[in-house]
């Protein structure tokens, strides 16, 4: 996967404190820790945005074993349902968390300890199977995407080209590893010889500020929500003289948010990217150049490297003339295996083929910008991870007996249940279900949920609580 | 209302608690309490007390104890 004995001497990884940890030395422990696993086995890796992590996440790579990225505050009930379907061989989590599970502890390092479950190999792993990511902010679904060795040095490459990283770069972690977004950085940046900066705090707190003045940060990375935090910090008045590039993922930045960042970047002499990508693709399908970002305003650029983008309209077939609007198709190296649902999956093959359908509808224009102008399916996305908000209702049925309907906007899911439902605690449930800000949730009771004679929910005939998604 | 009655609403407002906790909370210390609860309370505050905060304060306000020391340079009374 990378060339660590080529940067050896380098810095990969900076922690909180300011320890440098090199290439040498990640590329050692981790051949010691792949040592103790012995081998291609399926291993849950719960991280936090820590050396331990990121020890475990490259040793298993490195090595031939299977990670699969999670959140280290994963809802317990949640893990529970993912360990019996998936039955890993092994955990790699904190420490401090590793007695909450079963088995036995057989290795530690980092701050992090190998727990072998007392399964072995209870699934085939096909033999291109590299990594396994949840669907983002998949409501409590035990699906993964499969993501090949392939997949992931296509789209490392493709990245580490427009962003023309290099050794000097240090990149900050604003996302988490088990975010696809999050853990592009990292490939990107281990397969040039830079470094990440690791840290668990975030932009609302002045440690984090501290770590990224000091270490030399020289880029960070963030979902729309980031950068409305960012604006709000007044971020164009801080003083960060190592910064050359911000990025931008996860969801579609408010026009006027993206030409004010565009316009402060020049000003400030950095680069801003506004680029666009899912898990099923690896990480990254378009991006938009710096240069234009002004003149572009609203949109996502165009395809990486070896990718290609088309639209096919409502009878499947492609759209060639700018302005019309279709679904959005991505082809490329970087379009993953498929999905998992289970462990009997993770011996399936390539069944995308390729080719993402990716759910968004899309418009090009005469320069071959592409723009994002609605969605075919219903899902919003929270703070940069995909939400369906049928799973959302679903959940809430069944944990409350309540009827339900989910609508809203990004950022901001708008939950009607029955009067005399428990608001507050539904909006606590789907918080801790999702993983997400609890922030993210507005509660509303509601005499009826309206439905049509054929039983569904007719949601234009609920106050959606807010506009509808701002376009350029 | 007094200025230090409004501070404390403001608290248990934002995070949805009683005003005994209120007093006691942290950043973090309460799952309501994470970047995104931060910059709504940072906003209910300015709101509350019509005064605009600066950087270095939105992000030093790492307590309910450490933000009433802070807001005590906007001279809102409290």
């Amino acid at each position: 996967m990378w060339d660590f004995e080529r940067f050896a001497d380098h810095t990969a990884l900076i922690g909180e404190d300011g320890e440098e940890t090199t290439y040498g030395r990640l590329g050692a422990a981790g051949a010691e820790l792949a040592a103790a696993v012995g081998g291609r086995r399926l291993i849950f890796v719960f991280c936090a945005n820590e050396k331990g992590a990121l020890l475990g996440y490259t040793a298993f790579l490195r090595h031939g074993a299977v990670p699969v990225m999670l959140d280290a505050g994963l809802d317990r009930d949640y893990t529970a349902a993912l360990l019996a379907r998936y039955r890993p061989d092994f955990l790699w989590v904190p420490v401090d968390r590793a007695a909450a599970f079963a088995g036995e502890p057989t290795y530690s390092a980092w701050g992090y300890a190998l727990v072998r479950t007392g399964e072995s190999g209870a699934f085939p792993l096909h033999r291109e199977l590299a990594l396994l990511l949840t669907t983002s902010g998949s409501t409590g679904s035990p699906k993964f995407v499969r993501q090949s060795y392939k997949n992931i040095r296509a789209n490392t490459e493709s990245i580490v080209r427009y962003l023309e990283l290099d050794m000097a770069e240090r990149a900050i972690t604003t996302l988490p590893l088990h975010y696809t977004y999050g853990l592009s950085i990292i490939n990107t940046h281990l397969s040039v010889g830079a470094a990440v900066i690791l840290t668990g705090k975030t932009l609302a707190q002045k440690e984090f500020w501290r770590q990224c003045r000091e270490y030399g940060a020289t880029s960070l990375a963030g979902v729309p929500y980031t950068y409305e935090m960012l604006e709000k910090l007044r971020f164009e008045r801080m003083d960060l003289p190592t910064l050359r590039t911000l990025t931008q993922a996860g969801g579609k930045l408010p026009p006027e948010l993206h030409r004010k960042f565009a316009a402060a970047a020049r000003a400030a002499h950095r680069r801003f990217f506004v680029m666009y990508g899912q898990t099923e693709a690896t990480a990254r399908m378009s991006w938009l150049p710096p240069e234009r970002s002004l003149e572009k305003c609203g949109s996502i650029g165009g395809p990486v490297a070896g990718g290609e983008f088309f639209l096919l309209d409502g009878d499947g077939g492609a759209i060639t003339e700018p302005g019309a609007v279709g679904e959005l198709m991505y082809r490329g190296d970087n379009v993953a295996l498929g999905y998992a649902e289970s462990g009997a999956d993770l011996a399936g093959g390539d069944d995308f083929g390729g080719v993402l359908a990716t759910g968004d509808m899309a418009k090009f224009d005469r320069d071959g910008c592409y723009y994002i102008v609605g969605r075919k399916k219903r899902f919003l996305k929270i703070f940069g991870n995909r939400v369906s908000l049928d799973e959302a209702e679903q959940l809430v049925q069944a944990a409350f007996g309540t009827d339900c309907a989910c609508t809203g906007q990004d950022d901001h899911m708008l939950v009607y249940v029955l009067a005399g439902a428990d608001g507050p605690a539904v909006r606590k449930f789907l918080a801790e279900k999702t993983g997400l800000p609890p922030a993210a949730f507005a509660v509303q009771t509601i005499g009826a949920i309206p439905k049509n004679e054929a039983g569904k929910t007719m949601y234009a005939a609920l106050a959606t609580g807010g506009a509808a998604e701002a376009r350029c | 209302m007094t200025a230090s009655e409004k501070y404390l609403q403001t608290f248990a407002e934002t995070f949805g608690v009683e005003a005994v906790e209120a007093a006691q909370l942290e950043y973090q210390s309460i799952q309501e309490w994470d970047s995104v609860g931060h910059m709504s309370l940072i906003a209910a505050l300015e709101d509350a007390f019509g005064i605009m905060l600066d950087t270095d304060d939105i992000i030093d306000f790492s307590s309910f104890a450490k933000g009433k020391e802070i807001l005590q340079k906007y001279n809102v009374g409290l």
